[in-house]
């Protein structure tokens, strides 16, 4: 497997370090590694899929030349199962399940799973087919894995679904979030066009809330689907935070999918601020932007940070250098209006918090600066309260409360999916959670929609 | 979506896997498992005089690593009453009335035997007979199986005398284990058979112990001869189907059976003239779900062939297939070597050099890169390159420009004696 690691960043052409860096298994590795599946019974790879795709069976297939049906078992079970064979954090589920952990090493799962969906991709198959139409309506607020995952579900079974996107082009985080190096704004786009295909109506550039009112979804829509996912990173609340060169992670990692990529951070010294997925995301983008040095700084330890294993040890990789115990206090201007560095304090750990993690307490008169052209928040994210408000949810702090096999919020007409229910102990936030969320609420939809429509037939 | 349907010599199945008479087909239990998780149809296990099996049956030869690549069985026909296999094969049947079952049978070389068994099993309402003249273990040495199956007469009269009680249609179960399995093909179809099925197991040993000396598997430090299946002897399966599919005396549907793991291989029997496949090894290493690929890849497949129906594949190669005599001599293909793709393992240089007829020369480039290139002038497109080559795309054969017309040795010989006049 081949990687770019910072040693070959090129300054002269920045796209070329945001390509793919997994490059696939050719057609020898995918025989090979299929033919080694053991093709376990009551396999625990399924069990450890959120979305429950039959692994030894799309893999049996891969074997068999048989990459359609591969690719079809994949993508029935998990509407985002090209995107997740790219993100899923395989280690911690089907990977890490492998019956083969306990004698060699476990089958490249996701590997295998992006050698079918890649097939399915480069030879334009249409996969599902359109349920016939039940004469039901459901409207889907996102356009992300949830909203998609429930309407391609929807959609095959006869429902007309329409999905309100805010931003410009659907597929919200596997469009706008991941970095590109990771999944190419290619796969995401045909799992937008599998569902589009289906009869589902994307409606994009269009605000829910703003440029359309609430109301009217509850009008015309049978079922109404939120899937909004979370809003920008919060505000750090310090000094200097309105600089220039103080960038929002989620932003900034959506400006290097869009197409142009800023030049201004070649050369220069970056910080993060946060040591999540996403601080690892803006971390490694920066690199291949240009950056010179980039730095992590995290208030807790390694031990406390959420970034999954693959991605801190794909940081180092990237060599960037992580500040634990280290807190930003207020952010330096230049005296012209751009930020210069960054005044921090070092940390230590205290007693546990509310969450069981150490809080970190600063260490008096350790105070020190460091100097920094970009400062990069990645602290985590807001919630579309107003919109939740609007909607007249019951939730707590932004997390919307469903019932946890329905997805059913306290207004039973309205059904919330993905990022908006995460937190509070509700399930991980990862794509293929939102997928199966998407799936469920479909299902529960069917259940509840399906006995007034033969009532009407 | 292909329509799977098949209606082998009046059998009609949803699709043409089946299980073959084996193990998996031993009881109702295992058999309605089978049709749930999709199997077209079922030979149930050889029903006859219940036998005694010994412990320790199986054995299997992995191949560098891989297991089962072929499969050695010394276990006999069914060890339970036929009453009880009776009773589950009317509820399987009731249960699975779309399924096609097949009994199979195994008697004394008697008429009588073969009335009173062909009646009894009809009457719980199977939808056809197979009559196993190719056991090889055990059977035979009483016998029966392989010992009635090597005997073209035998096997001709045995099949009139089920035939004069059958109201069902009957295939003959042909043994691999004769020099040539059309002359007891054609016995087959003299003696009234509706279709014969091959190939039965090959006479085998899987292998001895290198440290106890014991035969693999042995039964109290004693081995016999059983009968080898799976992946290793689809090939010889292969030939034997083609070679009766050919064959203008055995001109009754075929069932395919040897290596059958993947509706590849299905796919490859059918197009030689099988019109349905059975299938035992593979589902004894991976359980009765293999058949959801067979049937959604078989499916595909179809689909990608815009063929509407599997009948459509039936025998679609067989002409393809004939005599060394018949084949073009002047036909002329040669490797050529694609040195982007090639990884320089040599084996291609070696294979050729020490083996074939040494035209791929080892070559240095005026940069100092090491290369390989067939002389095609003295390659005689045997392959052998292209077969030892681990990289895909690496080493092609290519068909070179015709010098002269098409020429078999048939004709050499028979224009030859002409001129010799």
């Amino acid at each position: 497997m081949k990687h770019s690691s910072q040693s070959s960043i090129s300054l002269t052409d920045l796209h070329v370090n945001f390509e793919e860096i997994n490059a696939g298994l050719t057609n020898a590795d995918a025989v090979d590694e299929s033919n080694r599946c053991l093709y376990c019974y009551d396999a625990p790879c399924i069990q450890a899929c959120p979305t429950g795709i039959n692994i030894p069976s799309f893999i049996k297939k891969i074997a068999s030349g048989n990459l359609k049906g591969s690719a079809t078992a994949i993508m029935d079970a998990n509407p985002v199962g090209a995107s997740c064979a790219r993100v899923c954090p395989t280690e911690e589920l089907c990977e890490g399940a492998c019956v083969l952990n306990h004698s060699t090493k476990p089958i490249m799962i996701g590997n295998l799973q992006r050698y079918a969906t890649d097939w399915a991709i480069k030879n334009e198959q249409t996969l599902f087919e359109a349920g016939e139409k039940n004469g039901r309506k459901v409207g889907i607020v996102g356009s992300g894995p949830a909203g998609l995952s429930a309407a391609r579900e929807l959609a095959r079974l006869g429902y007309e679904v329409t999905i309100y996107e805010a931003k410009a082009k659907a597929g919200g985080l596997n469009q706008h979030g991941i970095v590109s190096f990771r999944l190419p704004q290619k796969v995401a786009q045909w799992e937008v066009e599998q569902v589009e295909k289906l009869g589902v109506q994307i409606k994009t550039n269009v605000t829910v809330g703003r440029d359309i009112p609430v109301d009217d979804l509850f009008e015309h829509y049978d079922s109404v689907i939120l899937a909004v996912g979370m809003s920008k990173v919060p505000m750090l609340q310090l000094g200097g935070e309105d600089l220039d060169g103080v960038y929002d992670a989620i932003e900034f990692v959506e400006g290097t999918k869009k197409g142009d990529l800023t030049t201004e951070l070649i050369g220069k010294h970056v910080a993060v601020i946060g040591a999540g997925n996403t601080a690892i995301d803006a971390a490694t983008c920066s690199v291949r932007l240009g950056a010179e040095n980039v730095k992590i700084l995290y208030r807790r330890t390694q031990k406390e940070m959420t970034a999954y294993e693959f991605e801190y040890e794909f940081a180092k990789q990237d060599s960037i250098e992580f500040r634990w115990l280290t807190a930003p206090i207020r952010l330096i201007d230049n005296g012209h209006g751009k930020v210069k560095g960054i005044e921090c304090v070092k940390m230590e750990l205290g007693e546990p918090g509310m969450d069981g993690r150490r809080r970190p307490v600063p260490v008096k008169g350790s105070e020190f600066i460091l100097e920094a052209d970009a400062v990069i928040k990645a602290i985590g994210q807001t919630r579309h309260l107003d919109l939740i408000d609007a909607f007249d949810l019951a939730h707590h702090r932004g997390v919307i409360k469903i019932d946890i096999d329905t997805f059913q919020t306290s207004n039973p007409k309205v059904y919330a999916v993905g990022d908006v229910i995460f937190g509070d102990g509700q399930g991980e936030a990862m794509v293929v959670s939102a997928a199966q969320h998407g799936k469920k609420a479909a299902y529960a939809i069917h259940q509840q929609l399906k006995k007034s429509i033969s009532e009407t037939a | 979506m292909a329509d799977l349907r098949i209606n082998l010599a009046g059998i009609e199945s949803p699709n043409p896997f089946w299980l073959a008479s084996a193990p998996p087909t031993n009881s109702g239990y295992q058999v309605q498992r089978a049709f749930e998780a999709g199997w077209g149809g079922a030979v149930w296990k050889t029903l006859g005089e219940p036998i005694i099996n010994t412990t320790s049956r199986f054995a299997a030869v992995s191949f560098n690593g891989r297991k089962v690549a072929g499969f050695n069985n010394i276990e006999l026909i069914t060890d339970r009453p036929l009453e009880v296999n009776l009773k589950e094969i009317y509820d399987t049947k009731k249960r699975f009335p779309n399924h096609a079952i097949i009994a199979s049978l195994m008697v004394e070389p008697s008429r009588e035997k073969w009335h009173e068994i062909v009646k009894r099993v009809e009457a719980v309402g199977v939808d056809g007979l197979e009559l196993n003249f190719g056991c090889p273990h055990g059977m035979a040495e009483r016998g029966m199986g392989a010992a009635s199956g090597q005997q073209p007469d035998l096997v001709e009269a045995q099949t009139m005398w089920a035939k004069e009680a059958a109201q069902t249609p009957v295939i003959v179960k042909l043994t691999p284990n004769i020099t040539d399995i059309t002359m007891t093909a054609i016995a087959a179809v003299n003696g009234g058979a509706d279709a014969v099925s091959m190939i039965n197991t090959i006479n085998s040993l899987a292998g001895v112990d290198i440290d106890s000396w014991n035969t693999i598997p042995h039964v109290a430090g004693k081995g016999a001869h059983g009968g080898y299946c799976g992946p290793a002897v689809k090939p010889i399966a292969l030939n034997m189907v083609a070679e009766c599919a050919r064959n203008s005396k055995i001109n009754i549907p075929i069932s395919g059976i040897g290596g059958i793991s993947t509706w590849r291989d299905a796919v490859e029997f059918m197009l030689m003239g099988a019109s349905g496949v059975q299938v035992c090894t593979a589902a004894m290493h991976h359980g009765f779900s293999i058949v959801e690929d067979m049937i959604d890849g078989l499916n595909n497949y179809l689909d990608d062939k815009g063929l509407l129906s599997v009948n459509d594949l039936v025998g679609k190669s067989v002409e393809r297939y004939s005599d060394w005599g018949n084949l073009d001599l002047n036909y002329r293909i040669a490797a050529k070597i694609n040195t982007d793709v090639c990884i320089n393992c040599n084996k291609c240089h070696i294979a050729c050099e020490d083996t074939a007829h040494q035209c791929i020369d080892m070559l240095t480039d005026a940069n100092g890169k090491n290369y390989l290139q067939v002389r095609e002038e003295d390659c005689v497109g045997c392959n052998l390159c292209s077969i030892v080559c681990p990289e895909e795309g690496a080493i092609s054969m290519i068909e070179l420009p015709r010098e002269s017309m098409p020429m078999t040795w048939n004709e050499r010989q028979h224009a030859l004696a002409k001129l010799m006049g």
